[in-house]
């Protein structure tokens, strides 16, 4: 799998990275080494093989139980406030880089 | 009395009895910090003031004559992926370089809970991604018995810091090694516990299906007393485990004789050191002196390990690190017009390379047309790889390996060729994809006296086990170099 510029373009753009020039030459040269290696996962056959999505899934304490069911102690009832009180309002704009008394402040998502 | 060379119980009970306070510990291990630190690099931040009012609640105690807690007075450091409350967390990123957060890890509020002084925040790579600390956005980490060389990572200044006696114990995390490599590097020892037996809250998501907390400390004694101490189910995290935590530390005690250890050849092939292997070799021969029986087990698909891992792991950051967009509470760049630039650029400019290429890879493996071939695939030979864990320990108790093909490297030796740093972690990433328990523990030097680490895998839950292992071959190797009052 060859990895073209506009591949590298397109991948930054959905991970919302702004590339300089030089970093998307270096990181089509890495991408295409990486990928290159990767590609040994196909010298193996998975069609019966189930995907190991989750870890307590396969090693869940209930035994007796299968898939989600078996950390069906993980759940609580569905109420506000149900395991702890939610952060402060000022707590939680503290970290903000800009913010006003109730909200974050960004730059304007519509540009007219 | 040597304060900055004590174990946790020495540390404990020498406040307990009076012998010293918890004011003198800290104040020992920070002038220390002091005298060494500056060149070896492994905290971030100090947080005297958390440390010393902990310090003085525990000397309160003591004078009251009141039983101390497990951890009381002892010196810790926090690896800077764990959130802690009022005091700055990292993750080694500029990205967060002036985060405070509003709450705190449950791993470290045990800790305190139990006594513990939290002397700083440990260097660490970058979001936990790397193999030699030289990632961190601040500095790197060196090694405290070659200052050339690497820690090892991503717990770098976690296994520096116990290595250099300026913490008793620390708390690193692992994903793909990052508490075991460090430990093997550094001589100390070092718990990666199963998945689910410590809790992830707080902790700073690389890899939510392959993440976890754990100890780095001088002797496995000690990493039983902090794994007693951090795990359990907590209800913050939907995926710790409802399993009893059994007292790691009585467990020691028990005899090893007759059990029955896995050797893998698939871990004793090419690219393994010569010192290494010899080194693994002869504590695999003491172990049989001890009474286990060796027993030849095969991993076979070890060699796709690497890049199941590599695909599994950079997909799951690209999701975890969606979160830093400049808008709550990471970095945000100045200068921008919009919403997508203010992404953008606060993203680029406070992502490392490193990171960089991990979000990238991952988002490509996630993307559309590309899904099944890499994400899904890599998720379906990770069900091959725990399989293969599954059908070895029916037929033995734990498996021993090396930790680390190598001994430490020389800084800036595998800086320029991320892939060949990443075949490094050969040995550990089996364990974090299979989600069961590996210790490293010392083993042996090699002629240029660095470190050589002996890994000894469990069945889950089954830590037990091997600590036991670890506890046994460090009673007949490691002379009593900790001070005991």
């Amino acid at each position: 799998m060859k990895i073209t510029d506009k591949d590298v373009a397109y991948v930054a753009e959905l991970a919302n990275l702004e590339l300089t020039d030089r970093e998307r030459a270096a990181m089509q040269r890495d991408l295409n080494s990486i990928l290159d290696y990767m590609d040994r996962l196909n010298q193996l056959d998975t069609s019966n093989v189930p995907p190991m999505a989750q870890v307590s899934d396969r090693y869940g304490a209930d035994e007796s139980r299968q898939g989600s069911e078996r950390f069906a102690y993980a759940s609580r009832e569905d109420v506000v406030e149900g395991l702890r009180k939610s952060l402060p309002h000022q707590e939680a704009l503290e970290n903000a880089p800009d913010a006003d008394d109730d909200f974050f402040r960004v730059p304007k998502v519509i540009e007219r | 009395m040597d304060l900055t060379s004590l174990t946790i119980d020495a540390a404990r009970s020498a406040v307990q009895e009076r012998k010293t306070t918890a004011l003198a510990l800290a104040e020992a291990h920070y002038a220390r910090i002091q005298k060494e630190d500056g060149q070896i690099g492994a905290f971030l931040t100090l947080s005297k003031e958390r440390a010393l009012e902990q310090a003085d609640r525990i000397d309160r105690m003591a004078a009251e004559g009141k039983r101390l807690p497990p951890l009381g007075g002892v010196p810790v450091g926090i690896k800077d992926v764990m959130s802690t409350r009022g005091v700055r967390t990292t993750a080694g990123s500029k990205i967060l370089e002036h985060y405070i957060p509003p709450y705190d890890c449950t791993a470290v509020a045990r800790m305190e809970a139990a006594g513990a002084v939290m002397l700083g925040k440990m260097n660490c790579d970058e979001f936990a991604m790397g193999s030699s600390n030289e990632n961190s956005a601040f500095h790197p980490v060196r090694n405290p018995r070659d200052l050339n060389r690497v820690p090892g990572g991503s717990s770098g200044g976690s296994a520096a810091a116990v290595a250099a006696n300026m913490a008793v114990v620390t708390l690193g995390s692992d994903t793909g090694g990052s508490i075991r490599q460090p430990a093997s590097f550094c001589g100390v020892v070092g718990l990666m516990p199963t998945y689910g037996r410590v809790s992830r809250y707080g902790l700073i998501a690389f890899a939510s299906s392959l993440d976890h907390i754990g100890p780095l400390a001088k002797t496995v004694e000690d990493t039983a007393l902090v794994l007693r101490t951090i795990a359990g189910r907590d209800p913050m995290d939907s995926t710790s485990a409802e399993v009893p935590v059994p007292d790691y530390v009585a467990e020691l005690a028990k005899p090893v004789r007759g059990l029955k250890l896995g050797v893998a050849k698939e871990y004793f092939g090419e690219g393994l050191d010569d010192e290494v292997r010899r080194a693994v070799e002869s504590a695999i021969d003491k172990l049989k002196e001890l009474g286990c029986e060796v027993v030849p087990v095969s991993l076979p698909h070890t060699p796709y390990a690497i890049p199941t891992y590599y695909l599994i792991a950079t997909a799951e950051a690209s999701a975890n690190l969606a979160r830093y967009d400049g808008v709550r509470y990471s970095r945000r760049a100045r200068g921008v017009k919009t919403l997508s630039e203010m992404y953008r650029r606060s993203r680029d400019e406070g992502f490392g390379a490193e990171v960089k290429r991990r979000i990238m890879l991952g988002t490509y493996a996630l993307s559309a047309g590309y899904y099944d071939a890499y994400y899904l695939k890599a998720q379906k030979v990770r069900t091959l790889l725990a399989r293969d864990f599954e059908e070895a320990f029916r037929k033995v108790d734990a498996i021993v390996t090396p930790t680390s093909p190598t001994a430490a490297f020389r800084l800036g030796e595998k800086s320029n060729d991320p892939l060949a740093m990443y075949l490094a972690d050969i040995y550990t990433v089996t364990a974090d994809l299979a989600g069961i328990p590996g210790i490293s523990i010392p083993c042996g030097e090699t002629k240029e006296r660095l470190p050589i680490g002996l890994q000894i895998l469990g069945k889950h839950f089954d830590e037990a086990t091997i600590l036991r292992v670890a506890h046994a071959y460090e009673q007949v190797t490691v002379p009593t170099q900790y001070a005991h009052l």
